[in-house]
């Protein structure tokens, strides 16, 4: 599976209330959870995502809750992908749940600035800066895994097995 | 030989049918209750149907609890309850509370006797891990995640390595399990034990109530735990006799069972803690808080709205009264710590000192409901979590910290200690 988009750059331990406020969790349609993503904190981010865009952040990201709105919210907003130092435990079983890929790179993390193009390959676990060329290494994400991110999460990947 | 095991694998081995366990295996676990709330069950009640499942695993063993936005704030929210209304019919669920009957999850749920010593608890909410202090196993998952329980009463868990922190030496006046875990947010950061377990023991814990006890463990997400727990003990078989649903069973830990890290806290020289905005681990002792004026104040949530924290927080406001300006919000955990708290008297200290006394309700803790702050607003909470914009607007500030040193702070109307008065 390849990804390419614009970076948005975030914080170390962005925490799961910047994602998606609780005052927004009265309803959990991923579309109307997606039009307050990041509302408090990048008002500009829910429109200004483009399909493929990637996300990156430092350390701990998704801390706190355990709400699933919060990765949700992220992936409809068009985002397919998110780079960081490292993930809370919960987001990151939540994340790969509803079908959307983590990857722990923190040489990337370093090197890569907002706006930047990026093309990642979750298959070879690659993230390429391309105006620079410079590429580098995260653990590749497996087959099984990919084919359940492609399917759009875990529900649907068990739905689509059990019919073939 | 056996294997030396800590508390938290020998549970998970007897969950998973197995001998023993080691950090880092994959082990598949029967789950002895699962738990959503108001804003989590909607999406696994989704994920249930979404994977064909008819019938959950077990009405009994499943709890479901509208706490987050109850009273029900708006109508979306109504909408999110009806949910789990339906859902409780549908499936004949025993244990389905909401309103009258409920209270905050994870404080009712230890107190009716739904989880006791030795259970495995999966919830969908991240303080889920507060049922480790009666010697449980319990962590917090996501609603596909428990979606998937609720079909089929089981799951995969990884078995996490363990940090031991042994607490030792007497407490000084207006320190408990709020402060003890502060500090030790304070040490490892909110990082510091990601995808761990966090054991506390010691001699300073063996004399702690089973109120402070949760407080412990329900913060042990806040430093990324995968659980936190404490081995049961004379205090923990004391609260369970009177309300155990089911048998417990008492694990404890090997003496030479194997630890990633020791920390070692001397609590003689711990005062009150405060964690500053905007993380809980941003901590200082409340000496040095410096002038800090407040907006609001508020006792309550499932880290601190029980008996003994409305208790102490009464102690300080009877005769007293609120500063002026400064909003005081008491919700008590659950409907029988507020009819316990109506017949102590502990009701109308709060209300004759000035504070608002509410629903159960998880209210302002998460900026749900029931005391939003405003644009710049100063609040110290006896909550979990001072994350930005956690309780209001973007720019209002929150300050966490135990209910004795929140009343001190309401009669002050700045962060003080209760020997400020």
């Amino acid at each position: 599976m390849k990804i390419e988009g614009k970076v948005w750059r975030f914080q170390d331990h962005v925490d799961t209330d910047l994602i998606i406020p609780a005052r927004y969790l009265n309803v959990s349609d991923g579309k109307e959870l997606a039009a307050h993503c990041f509302a408090d904190i990048r008002p500009d981010f829910a429109e200004g995502v483009h399909e493929g865009d990637v996300l990156v952040a430092g350390k701990n990201f998704g801390c706190g809750s355990s709400r699933e709105h919060a990765p949700l919210a992220i992936r409809e907003t068009g985002i397919r992908a998110v780079i960081a130092e490292s993930f809370a435990r919960i987001f990151y079983r939540n994340a790969f749940n509803i079908g959307l890929p983590l990857l722990e790179a923190p040489e990337a993390v370093q090197a890569l600035k907002e706006g930047d193009r990026v093309a990642v390959d979750l298959g070879a676990g690659t993230i390429q800066i391309l105006e620079e060329g410079e590429t580098f290494q995260a653990q590749p994400v497996p087959p099984f895994m990919q084919d359940l991110i492609q399917a759009g999460g875990l529900v649907p990947y068990l739905r689509e097995r059990r019919i073939s | 030989m056996t294997q030396p095991m800590t508390i938290t694998e020998k549970i998970l081995a007897a969950h998973a049918g197995r001998e023993l366990v080691s950090p880092g295996e994959l082990i598949q676990v029967r789950v002895d209750l699962a738990l959503a709330n108001d804003i989590t069950a909607p999406l696994a009640i989704q994920v249930f149907r979404e994977i064909g499942a008819h019938r959950v695993f077990d009405p009994e063993r499943l709890a479901l609890v509208a706490d987050h936005f109850v009273p029900n704030k708006d109508i979306a929210s109504a909408e999110q309850a009806r949910i789990l209304q339906d859902f409780a019919k549908e499936q004949d669920i025993t244990h389905y509370y909401h309103q009258g009957n409920g209270g905050v999850e994870h404080v009712i749920l230890p107190e009716k006797g739904l989880v006791v010593p030795g259970d495995l608890v999966l919830g969908a909410d991240s303080h889920t891990c507060t049922y480790g202090a009666l010697g449980a196993f319990s962590a917090g998952v996501g609603s596909t995640d428990l979606g998937a329980v609720l079909a089929t009463g089981e799951t995969w868990l990884k078995v996490p390595a363990a940090i031991r922190v042994e607490y030792q030496g007497e407490l000084t006046p207006w320190v408990g399990g709020k402060d003890l875990i502060l500090f030790t947010l304070g040490r490892i950061g909110v990082e510091g034990a990601n995808y761990k377990t966090l054991e506390f023991c010691g001699s300073t814990m063996e004399k702690l109530p089973m109120d402070d006890r949760f407080t412990m463990a329900n913060m042990a997400v806040e430093g990324g735990a995968k659980n936190g727990i404490v081995a049961p003990d004379s205090i923990t078989r004391a609260y369970v006799s009177e309300r155990a649903l089911h048998e417990p069973v008492f694990f404890s830990s090997d003496p030479d069972a194997a630890y990633e890290n020791v920390l070692s806290i001397d609590v003689t020289e711990i005062e009150p803690q405060v964690a500053f905005p905007h993380s809980p681990d941003n901590v200082r002792p409340v000496s040095k808080a410096g002038e800090v004026p407040l907006d609001q104040v508020f006792i309550g949530s499932c880290t601190n709205g029980r008996l003994g924290d409305l208790r102490q927080a009464a102690s300080i406001l009877k005769g007293r009264t609120v500063a002026p300006g400064v909003r005081v919000i008491v919700l008590p955990g659950s409907r029988e710590i507020a009819l316990q708290a109506v017949r102590e008297g502990i009701a109308e200290t709060f209300l004759e000192s000035g504070a608002v006394f509410g629903p159960p309700s998880c209210g302002p803790c998460l900026g749900g409901h029931l005391g939003i702050l405003a644009h710049k607003e100063r609040a110290l909470a006896t909550s979990n979590r001072n994350f930005v914009g956690r309780m209001g607007h973007p720019e209002s500030e929150v300050y966490l910290a135990n209910p004795a040193v929140a009343a001190a702070s309401a009669v002050l109307g700045r962060i003080a200690s209760p020997e400020d008065l």
